[in-house]
């Protein structure tokens, strides 16, 4: 265990050095210069020429990156060229929105998903499955922002039970908060939900068709018993890797949901760095977030052994 | 007898907080489509900067009416000496910054010697440029000495990136601003909201409002439920599309179509064969059709214009009868110039929807008269790189929402490549004249010089769309300079 888990946190770090090139090469090539976006159209060239003397973006490429990976390595990421504040405390702030929603919508799809999977699978052929199924395929189709939209016009703009879009902070007490992030956390839970049913339906499928839950049948065990003893556990492989991936997807890839309910997150964080040339900024966080990545596999891949003893053998 | 008085007392205080709570109502959410970069006006070019802090937060020795007017503000007053080189401000006095310090005329040196100092990073540095020296006469008076007489030093003074701040807050404004106005700054979370409040020891006729909250609604389908669910109640300027009328029949909102500073334009590279041939640009300028463009590209609400000049303005001729809509004239240029089989050249569209909805338009119409124009959309710092800076480009659309800049087409370098030593001569004058009659009248023949020339296609005045509750009074219509200025804004019923 203690080899796999080292193996494990070398690659993570071997993924994190490329990533951090990639980056940074990638942000180099970009065209764009950041002092020139700030200062605007009327800038004098001197004023520019201070500026960016300023930002550092004179030095050559090599010593900027040198400085910036020596920089992450002490846990320093640097200060945003645009809003003038250290990067980290700006990931942070995007974070204590990101993280809960992320959290929210994935126990919120895992609650709905795990259930109507198992449901179907048992009931597999007949009208139960036909509806949830159907019920997924529609789910899965839907576009999320039209999704969210039509959940603001109900619950926001006619019953007014919950606010419009955009995050008082936790400052302003819990509730307030949770409050503010129910309608987008169901906007991006319905469609992982979907997608998270049917593959539990398929994997129960297939797991149902094995000779020992025949036999676990045939000696007489209640079928409920087998699909939740035997079945579920086994199916949970290809289930836990949706997971790993949607938590992914959920912390930053909700760039869409987070614009319709002017949510601070991590998504709009990005982007609007990228379109500012706020190029730290960018670099911060998509180390960030393939460091997240590099920890959640790292974690599923835990899980795995956890819900299969044979994998705890083969590594 | 005591019970009756405590009964009455009661009901009187009942009835005095409730009508209380009835009438004043001072809190107030303003939508911005934009989060402002920081929030100090002396370091970036941002409109969101000045649309958060100037007025509200920051002051300048004059400041821009609603009109486009100047007016005093920390200058109390000023004289002008006869060759019209030295301005001499009367301060206001008892006037403190937000921090408690005490605002004089160190502040005003300070000031304007940080924004024309050579390591200065002030988006419109050339504004400070006559300048040649600020002196202290006495606390409460600033003599500023010009190198030459500047006509529009008094207006200058009066953007926002020429307020007023104090040496000791000076580096920290980007994120703690301190300034003079009648608001203070309270608290920004980034990427959320903006909150400033009512400012107890303000100098002048204090605000209505006790506390305003900027909310950053960047998405035009979040901005109408935001509104509809009451939870912004204003937006000094949004773009909602479809949605407006939706929002202009519901009787719970009032719609402003004001106009803003920014000259939409198809900017032409006018160094750059065939566009360096005046026939070829008024061919293209008859064959733009204004009407059509500002029907697709700005929902019908822009003011057609023929010239760089805002219609707001008190100096405004309407030129778009110079080259009007006619595809046979155009056609005519274009064999006179020996191009009646036509070209193809590009347009590279920046990511606002006027200028990629346009340029659908503008490609159409051009293509009437045998000009095939490749679209290329190009995002914001692209266009400033490709387009702006290393002028590589035919044509694009754009909105110059810098107020009164008609002085940028005297720039030799600037991407328009325009060069008219008539143009340049006109301008000269501007500066050098002070009186009004005569100032405006020099506008009207520069902007005629442009639009005879044809130097790009003058399309229309971008639009201001005010949304806000019908019961808010005191918001700005139009906007002649970046701002949304909440100094007079207060809720009625």
């Amino acid at each position: 265990m203690t080899a796999f888990l080292l193996k494990r946190l070398l690659i993570g770090l071997a993924t994190l050095l490329v990533a951090s090139m990639v980056v940074f090469g990638v942000m180099e090539v970009l065209p764009g210069d950041p002092a020139l976006l700030m200062l605007g159209m009327n800038a004098s060239p001197d004023a520019l020429e201070a500026l960016r003397q300023q930002m550092g973006l004179n030095d050559p490429v090599v010593i900027r990156y040198l400085h910036w990976i020596g920089g992450l390595a002490m846990g320093d990421f640097g200060r945003s060229y645009t809003y003038s504040s250290p990067v980290i405390e700006l990931i942070g702030e995007r974070a204590a929105v990101s993280l809960p929603l992320a959290l929210m919508s994935l126990a919120l799809s895992t609650l709905i998903a795990i259930p109507v999977g198992l449901y179907a699978a048992s009931r597999r052929g007949r009208l139960p499955d036909t509806l949830a199924m159907g019920t997924a395929q529609i789910g899965v189709a839907i576009p999320n922002f039209w999704f969210a939209l039509l959940l603001i016009y109900v619950f926001a703009v006619w019953l007014r039970l919950v606010p419009a879009g955009g995050f008082p902070g936790w400052g302003a007490g819990i509730w307030p908060g949770i409050k503010s992030l129910i309608l987008p956390a169901v906007a991006l839970a319905l469609p992982q939900a979907a997608i998270l049913a049917r593959v539990t339906r398929s994997a129960l499928l297939e797991v149902l068709g094995e000779d020992y839950i025949r036999t676990a049948r045939a000696k007489g065990m209640p079928r409920r018993t087998v699909l939740w003893r035997h079945a579920l556990r086994n199916a949970m492989i290809p289930v836990l890797t949706i997971l790993g991936l949607q938590f992914a997807f959920l912390l930053a890839g909700t760039i869409i949901i987070e614009n319709v309910f002017y949510l601070p997150g991590l998504g709009r964080l990005i982007f609007q760095a990228i379109t500012q040339r706020d190029l730290i900024v960018v670099e911060g966080v998509v180390m960030l977030l393939v460091a997240t990545v590099v920890v959640v596999n790292l974690l599923v891949d835990l899980a795995y052994a956890v819900v299969d003893p044979r994998l705890r053998v083969r590594t | 007898m005591k019970t009756w008085s405590s009964i009455l007392a009661a009901a009187a205080i009942a009835l005095a907080s409730s009508t209380a709570a009835y009438a004043a109502r001072t809190d107030i959410v303003v939508g911005l489509p934009l989060e402002p970069p920081h929030l100090d006006p002396t370091a970036g070019a941002a409109a969101a900067i000045d649309e958060v802090g100037y007025a509200n937060i920051f002051q300048g020795l004059t400041r821009i009416g609603s009109k486009g007017e100047v007016l005093p503000d920390l200058a109390e007053s000023w004289t002008i000496s006869e060759d019209g080189k030295v301005y001499t401000f009367k301060l206001r006095t008892g006037v403190k910054f937000h921090d408690g310090s005490e605002f004089n005329a160190d502040d005003v040196k300070f000031s304007l010697d940080r924004a024309r100092a050579e390591n200065s990073t002030n988006a419109q540095k050339a504004l400070f440029a006559q300048i040649d020296t600020v002196e202290v006469v006495d606390p409460a008076t600033v003599k500023v000495t010009l190198k030459q007489p500047q006509g529009a030093f008094l207006y200058n003074m009066g953007w926002g990136d020429a307020v007023i701040v104090a040496p000791e807050s000076a580096e920290t404004n980007k994120d703690k601003p301190v300034g003079t106005g009648p608001f203070k700054f309270v608290n920004w979370a980034k990427g959320s909201s903006i909150t400033i409040e009512k400012n107890a020891d303000y100098w002048g006729e204090p605000v209505y409002l006790d506390k305003a909250e900027f909310r950053i609604i960047p998405d035009a389908a979040a901005a109408v439920p935001a509104l509809l669910s009451g939870d912004v109640q204003a937006f000094a300027n949004v773009g909602l599309g479809d949605a407006l009328a939706q929002v202009e029949s519901d009787p719970r909102f009032k719609v402003v179509i004001g106009s803003t500073e920014g000259e939409t334009i198809l900017s032409t590279n006018n160094k750059k064969p065939p566009f360096d041939n005046l026939k070829v640009r008024q061919a293209i300028a008859h064959a733009l059709n204004r009407e059509e463009i500002i029907k697709g590209a700005s929902s019908g609400l822009g003011t057609p214009i023929g010239s760089h000049f805002s219609p707001g303005n008190a100096a405004y001729v309407d030129l778009t009868g110079t080259y009007p809509h006619d595809v046979a004239k155009a056609k005519e240029l274009m064999k006179e110039a020996g191009l009646e089989g036509g070209f193809k050249a590009t347009l590279k569209m920046p990511p606002p929807a006027y200028a990629r909805d346009g340029g659908q338009i503008i490609a159409s119409q051009l293509k009437e008269i045998g000009i095939e124009l490749e679209l290329i959309p190009v995002e914001w710092a692209d266009w400033l790189k490709q387009v702006f800076t290393d002028k590589d480009y035919d044509l694009t659309i754009i909105s110059h929402v810098e107020p009164n800049d008609i002085g940028i087409y005297a720039r030799k370098d600037y991407y328009f490549q325009y060069d008219n030593p008539a143009f340049d001569k006109v301008m000269a004058e501007l500066d050098v004249t002070a009186d009004e009659a005569k100032r405006n009248e020099l506008y009207g023949q520069a902007q005629k010089i442009l639009a005879d020339d044809a130097v790009n296609g003058f399309l229309f005045q971008l639009p201001k769309i005010g949304v806000w509750d019908a019961k808010i009074e005191g918001m700005w219509e139009n906007t002649p300079t970046p701002a949304f200025d909440l100094t007079k804004v207060k809720w009625v019923d």
